[in-house]
């Protein structure tokens, strides 16, 4: 610890804090375009400019100073710095109007107008006037990829999009080029970016040289609602912002969240937006003569419940990626009440039992743990187009601390250096049987970290022991010999949303039912008569027979285009949904807009089915429902927390029923960009999917 | 006192002076005007009917900026932007008026930094129904190209004072 004084006030912060660190423990505000508490310290703004005594007698960069680097007074005073004095305003609006000489004044037409760092900083701190007379710079705008919009006379070099990009993002893509005046950021090769996480700069770029080229022009800052959401694009669970304007979504933004997202988001949270209004369910059809016709609500029910009246027990439900717990829960309460146990949420063939632990399906280290992590192994999953997020924490403990990571699966570009280990379960037994190096690795590590993927666990052509013997083996793996106490290394990876909060409301097959796949088999061969699916479009359509498919979800795809009924209903960003993120982080959306037309709320229209089959289920509005799931399920009710798993329970599993086979794991998603109905719909992850595959034909 | 009152009366003093006062009046110049066939002066600052003005290249100045729909205390005002097709820069795809919630008071005009809206000197725009009075892009494009010469007449005379 070390002593300064800011502004005549005596503060005690560690003596690795930079000045700006030390300002801000003492409360003085300190302007900065460059600086950025997640990014390395450039110090090239010089907008942070303090006056310190005990260092040199010139203005200092308060972002790239630190405490220890000034001197003590003669007589051993703390070192002092100022925020306020007559040197530091001049310094202040001297940089500011070197910043303005080149800017070029737009806000007018620039999106980042109203929510401009340089904009309010040049209000607070800068002067009214220029005293520059001479024609200003310009630069070509480039082009870099469909998703940010260059506008690059706005650019005052702060560099915090080459510094994300290199050290966030992992893509060595942008760079300052030239000095001077011919300073210019670019990309060298006017590409786009590869990198799965580069909507991040928009928010990062202080100026309004990089934006939101999907959302540009559309909308200002001031005239949009701003409903605090969550993501379910992915088993994450990030914090977004969800902007919304009349009942239109115009954007969504990052919200910060140390625990999952820090600030950062991934391209497919951000730029989804526009596939919330295409392809929309937003009334109820029948499918009549072969053909799908519009119909009212009571008939859509009425046509449902007599299909259920003459199935008996033969119904099942699939929910799908995006489910939120409310409706699972209804539609398991509603299938229970015509004696059914065929419920399932996870993908066909899932070694994940219903009779498992719930640490066994969960990312027990949570996400910010794996900055804990002394060594990580990687089986059946490609984190960067699984769970970008994490794939990003994973790379920042790489690159933190050099932790050996080693992959079993996939061989991909995953930002960061990796022990290739092989493509399956041979090399997954090899391993846990205690051979190669990197087993050597895992046995010596106080804190590893196994993620499963889903690919690992999901064989649909093997069956699903293959599934339970991963799982068996990444347990084994994670009970090394020198774990540390209260430290538990499995880390399940989903990739959909609705996963674990599926599986903690047991929205699995139970009391005689069968899982996703068996539903589907059973309703090809006709001994299934009605198939839910709640907004399942990931399965075999074309398996399900004659099967009266009815399909719950808010836009027509592959289920929309096989049901029978279809029951329009609401998005994430239209409803408040609980949805529990591969941690096992209970969280919950918050409705930004109304969902389009007649569409309704999933658990209302479970709730007016039941009715319509004569059998309520006991609660009339979200409140009671909810009541009703947190008397069954309390975790639930508190929100924003993880339920550890049992980690003892887990350790029941760590061995193998068999050793040897052939079964090479993937990725559960193949295109990062159309994983989900949603993404389909948007024609910006259209733009996306199709530049990616250009560019990995590119590459090969 | 009563002596008075009564020669007053006698010499009818009132209708004599108010015959004068009239009189008067009737050979004064006159202060009405013959509306709608006269009209008054009006002044350079005077704010009436809106109208979205052009370059003299014919170019809509309006880049969108939403500046007047934000600083509109009626929330007349409604602006819906996107890029141009052509050359894909920032434009209004819907610029309403709604002259009925309108107060005049001119701060859209001070907020836009391109004087694209402006409230020109027209103040006979009286519709007979109220639909009519919800103004459109088109039509305060046309009320621009109408009123150019007029306005921008206006502009000038008052600059020296800004």
């Amino acid at each position: 610890m070390a002593q300064i004084k800011v502004d005549g006030q005596l503060v005690e912060v560690p003596d690795y804090y930079t000045l700006m660190q030390a300002a801000e423990a003492a409360g003085a505000e300190i302007p900065r375009f460059c600086y950025h508490e997640r990014l390395s310290v450039a110090g090239n703004c010089r907008m942070c400019l303090v006056e310190v005594k005990g260092g040199p007698p010139k203005p200092q960069a308060s972002c790239a100073m630190s405490v220890k680097d000034l001197r003590p007074g003669p007589n051993g005073e703390p070192p002092e710095m100022f925020t306020n004095t007559p040197m530091v305003k001049k310094a202040r609006e001297g940089v500011m109007e070197f910043l303005l000489v080149n800017h070029p004044l737009d806000c007018p037409i620039c999106d980042q107008g109203g929510e401009c760092d340089l904009q309010d900083q040049a209000m607070a701190y800068g002067v009214d006037k220029s005293r520059f007379f001479e024609n200003k710079r310009a630069v070509e705008d480039k082009y870099i990829g469909p998703l940010v919009k260059t506008s690059m006379n706005r650019c005052i070099h702060c560099t915090r999009c080459v510094r994300f990009t290199t050290e966030v993002a992992g893509i060595s893509e942008m760079g300052l080029l030239g000095r001077g005046e011919d300073a210019e950021i670019t990309t060298y090769l006017e590409k786009a970016l590869s990198s799965e996480m580069q909507g991040n700069v928009i928010d990062l770029c202080p100026v309004g040289a990089l934006t939101s080229k999907p959302y540009a022009f559309n909308a200002r800052p001031w005239e949009l609602n701003k409903t605090e959401s969550i993501d379910v694009m992915d088993a994450v669970g990030s914090a977004i912002r969800v902007d919304s304007r009349g009942r239109e979504v115009m954007r969504i933004m990052p919200r910060v969240n140390e625990a999952i997202n820090e600030e950062w988001i991934s391209d497919k949270t951000r730029f989804i937006w526009d596939g919330l209004k295409n392809q929309r369910l937003d009334r109820p059809y029948v499918r009549k003569g072969g053909k799908l016709q519009a119909a009212t609500w009571d008939e859509a029910l009425a046509a449902v419940a007599s299909r259920i009246k003459k199935a008996g027990n033969k119904v099942g439900a699939i929910a799908g990626d995006l489910a939120a717990v409310e409706e699972m829960y209804a539609l398991k309460g509603l299938l229970a009440s015509v004696g059914s146990g065929m419920t399932d949420v996870r993908p066909a063939m899932s070694g994940i039992d219903p009779s498992m632990p719930r640490s066994a399906y969960l990312f027990n280290p949570t996400i910010a743990g794996i900055e804990d992590a002394d060594a990580i192994l990687i089986i059946g999953a490609n984190p960067r187009r699984e769970a970008a997020i994490i794939n990003a924490r994973i790379r920042k403990t790489w690159r933190a601390k050099n932790v050996p990571v080693a992959v079993i699966g996939e061989r991909a570009d995953l930002t960061y250096n990796y022990d290739y280990l092989g493509e399956g379960f041979e090399s997954l037994a090899d391993l846990a049987a205690g051979n190669g190096s990197f087993a050597e690795i895992l046995s010596k590590a106080e804190r590893p970290l196994i993620i499963v993927g889903e690919a690992a666990v999901s064989h649909a052509a093997l069956g699903k022991q293959v599934g339970r013997d991963v799982i068996a083996l990444a347990a084994k793996l994670a009970n090394g010999a020198n774990v540390a106490d209260g430290w538990n290394g499995f880390a399940m990876l989903h990739n959909a949303a609705s996963r674990v909060g599926g599986l903690d409301i047991g929205f699995v097959p139970h009391d005689g039912g069968v899982c996703s796949a068996d539903q589907i088999a059973l309703a090809g061969k006709g001994e299934l008569d009605v198939l839910f699916l709640l907004g399942a479009d990931e399965y075999d359509m074309t398996a399900m027979g004659k099967a009266f498919v009815v399909y719950i979800g808010s836009h027509g795809d592959n289920g929309a285009h096989r049901a029978d009924v279809i029951l329009p209903a609401a998005t994430y960003t239209e409803k408040s949904g609980t949805y529990v993120n591969t941690e096992g982080r209970v969280q919950q959306t918050a409705r930004a807009v109304f969902p389009p037309g007649d569409a309704k709320e999933d658990w209302a229209i479970i709730r007016a089915l039941s009715g319509a089959i004569g059998q309520p289920l006991p609660y009339n509005s979200l409140g009671q429902l909810r009541s009703a799931l947190y008397a069954e399920f309390p975790h639930l009710a508190r929100v924003d927390e993880v339920e550890p798993g049992d980690s003892a329970a887990l350790s029941t599993y760590a061995s193998a029923a068999v050793m040897t086979r052939s079964a090479p794991f993937g990725s559960a998603v193949a295109d990062f960009y159309l994983s989900n109905p949603i993404a389909r719909a948007s024609a910006v992850m259209g733009e996306c999917a199709a530049l990616a595959a250009g560019l990995r034909q590119a590459a090969e | 006192m009563r002596a008075t009152q009564v020669i007053n009366t006698l010499l009818m003093k009132e209708f004599v002076s108010a015959f004068f006062l009239a009189m008067r009046y009737f050979f004064a110049p006159k202060p009405t005007v013959n509306y709608p066939f006269e009209k008054g002066a009006v002044s350079p600052r005077f704010r009436g009917e809106h109208a979205l003005r052009r370059y003299p290249n014919g170019e809509e100045r309006c880049i969108a900026c939403k500046l007047c729909e934000a600083i509109c205390p009626a929330q007349a005002i409604t602006i819906e932007a996107g890029p141009r097709q052509n050359d894909g820069t920032r434009r209004t795809v819907r610029y309403d008026i709604d002259m009925v919630k309108c107060i005049y008071c001119g701060f859209c005009q001070e907020a836009c930094p391109v004087d694209a809206i402006v409230e020109g000197p027209n103040f006979e725009f009286a519709t007979e129904t109220r639909e009519e009075l919800y103004f459109s892009k088109e039509k305060l494009l046309s009320n621009g190209d109408r009123w150019e010469r007029e306005i921008a007449a206006n502009l000038a005379a008052d600059a020296p004072y800004r």
